[in-house]
């Protein structure tokens, strides 16, 4: 292991989050905290309950609709830098997972620090693209990071989507897609690809779709199943949360194709244990080679790894010389992952 | 390999039993000789290479990729042929296109031990990741992927339009690729002579007797012997044993083969010696130490020495007996049987009962002798394969009920795969109320009505108190009373105890969980406990 510099003071990562200990402020931490700086709006990232939530405008609606109007805090738009205390500041950098998602730059007399939270490399036509940027110190995010994760373009998953739908006209084609995020972005893509029919959404989705059309995101004609007679559901295309798709609610759909998009359909096992019958490999991670070029592009100094399969890329840094270390962070996962 | 392939991926995450024969009937039409007979060749397991072994996919792998890292993935996936189908590296230089299954089976079989690697590498290198996973699938002999040789044998059946009874026959005749099969099926041969080769025929089955009084005149009376059922052929001076799905068991049974000297098809049922089922007989307990073996130790021969005890005949030589009465057959039976070895062949037994409340009467009298009930035969049926109605019956014991508790729920599979369908109970170790804790006593997934089934699901969702993986642990609070046929030993399961054929007969919500039996009450159910005549229980109150 080579040596490097040493591990700055002023950031230490606790069980419960990244901590800026001279100021008392913290990253996505998950429990309630007077002052919080958050990536992203996904339940593992932010949460309710904090004093002051600094994110940007998206990210912030979004806690808003989950949890209520955090009490104090502000919008910070992307490239903006904003100045935390004790000469730490902070600005927050496109990172392509979700609407409103950002790495969030920390810099202190000429140490910088990125924290990732979630990203990905992919086009996303819901979420601005992820800006590499340098720094000493880059907080990866690790959940795809096996070799075996090498994510197919979505083309291809969402020709594989509409030729499901094509071959199965008596059926209704159920997707399961986390409410944030991934549902639009199935949405987004299906229209990309010229499919101008109304898509059906479950409860749980319609107030998240209509954040993102407020938020200038083009979606197309939707509307909630529940309006509907389940006949007329024959053929069309159902977005759900992964946890309905074995529920009473798709019960009573008319003889559901059940699909997932998710990164972990690249296993089959993982599909078939979930009971897909159309497994859509679709993430908002960066997969395995996408994650190992960051780390090259970016090429910090050291390199610590949080939530996901930490030991491949400890393993791989390690052969390339790589200062890398892995933390222990509580509750990170994918969400919605348990169900 | 690309159609291959893709059949496999489409087996793999298609649920229902008709889809998957759809898919495998329109793979086997549309594709021509000898692929689609080398697939089928895979899917029932009909193929082996020798030279290709899990250890050699594991060295190649490790040669290309860090192993570190192959192992770290092979964790998360699961399965050695899943994991190197999407780790493999592209190959460096131009490699021709992806080989049909025909030529990847045909270079498999010629490689030795020696060319193995270099042999499975090449090919590897010419597919992509479904043509990978499909490949190591067909090499290493394991495909796994939901698929029965029965069904298989269904979907030719049905892609063809003949009758599977028909395929069943030939099958075991007709070596892989299957061209004579195929040839037959599609029209453009005559149907293979099979007579001089030991082959398989489907077995006539016997419905449940439910309210019916069957007239003793037209029906004849056997005990149902607890063994399995099985099917001895000679012919061309090959011996072959076949279970009830017509699975070759030869190699279990070295001792019954060798012992037949008769040309022509029995059917009997295959038990091993012993003191149980009014003697003369083990339990079926004993039988199974020496199923699914594949080698048999002297020792357990020794110790477990099989027989059959025959039931009918089926062909004599060449002369296909199948549509003579029942009677007809029994006859000639008997005469065959007198002339077979005697350590390895008996009759089974007609039961002498002048009416059928005499023979009720026996069978009521069966638990103390360890019989599983009585077979009823009509006296001028032929010998019709699958489960002709009204020909013959299985009259069983009345089961035994015990009252457990529910304490862990799985979702089914199929139609059933949004309920939680398969049920785990248990029964006290001691009374609650002196420190008794519920050990799991059997699993059960049928019994009850849609109605019940819905009540059970909601239950199982309102009551989960733990999770682990696919599997819901339960509030320990709903009596099951469970019917079975028999309790076993089983050193398996923690309470000790295994019941044969569990299934739920009654929700008792008005009972509680701590008034449910003890596990000691289960054991003195077991044969043992049955011979001693304390096999009673007390009442449900």
């Amino acid at each position: 292991m080579p040596t490097g510099p040493e591990t700055p003071r002023w950031i230490k990562a606790e069980r419960e989050g990244l901590h800026l200990p001279t100021i008392g402020w913290w990253i996505d931490p998950s429990r309630a905290v007077a002052n919080a700086l958050v990536t992203h709006g996904h339940a593992d990232h932010a949460r309710g309950g904090h004093g002051e939530v600094w994110a940007t405008a998206a990210t912030r609606d979004i806690i808003d609709l989950r949890y209520g109007k955090p009490p104090g805090g502000g919008d910070v738009a992307y490239g903006e830098c904003i100045e935390i205390g004790d000469s730490i500041t902070a600005t927050f950098l496109p990172a392509g997972h979700v609407l409103g998602s950002a790495q969030i730059l920390l810099e202190r007399q000429g140490e910088r620090i990125i924290v990732t939270g979630d990203y990905k490399r992919r086009p996303d036509p819901t979420c601005a693209p992820f800006t590499p940027a340098p720094c000493d110190i880059l907080i990866t995010e690790a959940t795809f990071a096996l070799p075996i994760f090498t994510h197919p373009p979505i083309e291809r998953e969402i020709a594989r989507l509409r030729a499901g739908r094509d071959a199965n006209p008596d059926r209704t084609i159920l997707v399961g897609a986390y409410a944030l995020g991934k549902a639009q972005r199935v949405i987004a893509e299906l229209r990309r690809s010229g499919y101008h029919e109304t898509i059906w959404l479950h409860g749980a989705m319609t107030a998240m779709c209509d954040l993102y059309q407020r938020h200038g995101v083009a979606l197309g004609p939707l509307a909630p199943v529940s309006e509907t007679p389940r006949g007329d559901l024959k053929g069309q295309i159902v977005i759900c949360p992964p946890s309905a798709l074995n529920s009473v609610w798709a019960r009573r759909l008319p003889d559901p194709v059940n699909a997932v998009a998710s990164g972990w359909m690249r296993v089959r096992q993982r599909a078939v244990q979930s009971n897909v019958e159309l497994p859509l490999i679709i993430s908002d991670h960066c997969d395995w080679n996408e994650l190992t070029a960051t780390i090259l592009e970016v090429a910090p100094q050291e390199t610590w790894i949080t939530h996901g399969r930490e030991d491949a890329l400890l393993h791989w840094c390690a052969m390339r010389q790589i200062r890398a270390r892995a933390l222990d962070l509580v509750g990170r996962e994918d969400e919605d992952e348990a169900a | 390999m690309d159609r291959f392939a893709r059949l496999l991926t489409d087996l793999i995450y298609t649920r229902a039993r008709n889809g998957k024969l759809a898919l495998l009937a329109d793979y086997l039409r549309d594709v021509p000789d000898p692929d689609r007979g080398w697939a089928l060749a895979g899917l029932t397991g009909e193929i082996d290479f020798p030279a290709i072994k899990a250890g050699i996919v594991r060295a190649l792998i490790q040669e290309r990729v860090d192993p570190v890292l192959f192992a770290l993935s092979r964790d998360f996936v699961g399965d050695t042929a899943e994991t190197v189908s999407l780790m493999w590296p592209a190959p460096t230089g131009p490699v021709r296109g992806a080989p049909e299954v025909s030529e990847a089976v045909a270079l498999l079989a010629s490689a030795s031990r020696g060319t193995a690697k270099a042999v499975l590498a090449g090919l590897l290198d010419r597919l992509d990741e479904d043509g990978r996973f499909a490949l190591l699938k067909l090499a290493t002999g394991a495909l796994r992927i939901g698929v029965s040789a029965r069904l298989a044998k269904t979907a030719f059946a049905q892609a063809f339009g003949v009758a599977l009874e028909e395929v069943e026959e030939l099958w075991h005749a007709i070596r892989p690729p299957y061209a004579e099969l195929f040839a037959w099926a599609t029209g453009a041969a005559p149907k293979p002579d099979i007579s001089m080769v030991p082959v398989f025929r489907p077995f006539m089955l016997a419905n449940p007797l439910e309210d019916e009084v069957i007239d003793l005149k037209d029906y004849a009376a056997e005990w149902k012997w607890d063994g399995i059922r099985i099917q001895i052929v000679s012919a061309g001076g090959a011996t072959r044993l076949f279970s009830r799905g017509g699975e070759d068991i030869t190699e279990s049974f070295p001792d019954v083969a060798e012992a037949f000297d008769h040309e022509g098809v029995l059917d009997g049922e295959l038990l091993v010696r012993g003191t149980h089922q009014g003697g003369g007989a083990a339990s079926f307990n004993a039988l199974q130490q020496r199923l699914g073996r594949k080698t048999v130790p002297g020792s357990l021969l020794t110790a477990y020495p099989a027989f059959v005890r025959l039931y009918d005949i089926l062909l004599d030589g060449a002369d296909d007996l199948r549509r003579l009465p029942w009677s007809a057959r029994r006859a000639r039976l008997e005469g065959i049987a007198q002339r077979l070895d005697r350590s390895a062949f008996d009759i089974s037994a007609l039961i002498e009962a002048e009416t059928f409340e005499a023979l009720a009467e026996l069978r009521a009298q069966a638990r103390e002798t360890d019989i599983e009930g009585v077979m009823l035969k009509r006296r001028d049926s032929a010998y019709e394969p699958g489960r002709k109605a009204g020909l013959w019956f299985k009259w069983k014991r009345e089961p035994l009920t015990a009252d457990c508790v529910l304490m862990y729920a799985q979702r089914g599979s199929g139609k059933r795969s949004s309920l939680y369908s398969d049920y785990t109970f248990g029964c006290w170790t001691a009374p609650e109320a002196e420190g008794g804790v519920l050990l799991p006593v059997g699993k059960a997934y049928s019994g009850f009505s849609d109605e019940e089934l819905k009540w059970l699901d909601s239950f199982v969702r309102k009551q989960t108190t733990g999770r682990f993986g696919p599997v819901r642990e339960v509030e320990k609070s709903l009596v099951l009373e469970v019917a079975f046929d028999a309790v076993n030993p089983s050193t398996r399961h923690k309470s000790g105890i295994a019941m044969r054929f569990p299934r739920i007969s009654r929700i008792r919500r008005d009972k509680p969980a701590n008034e449910a039996d003890l596990i000691e009450t289960l054991r003195r159910m077991t044969a043992a406990g049955a011979k001693a005549g304390d096999a009673s229980k007390p009442q449900p109150n």
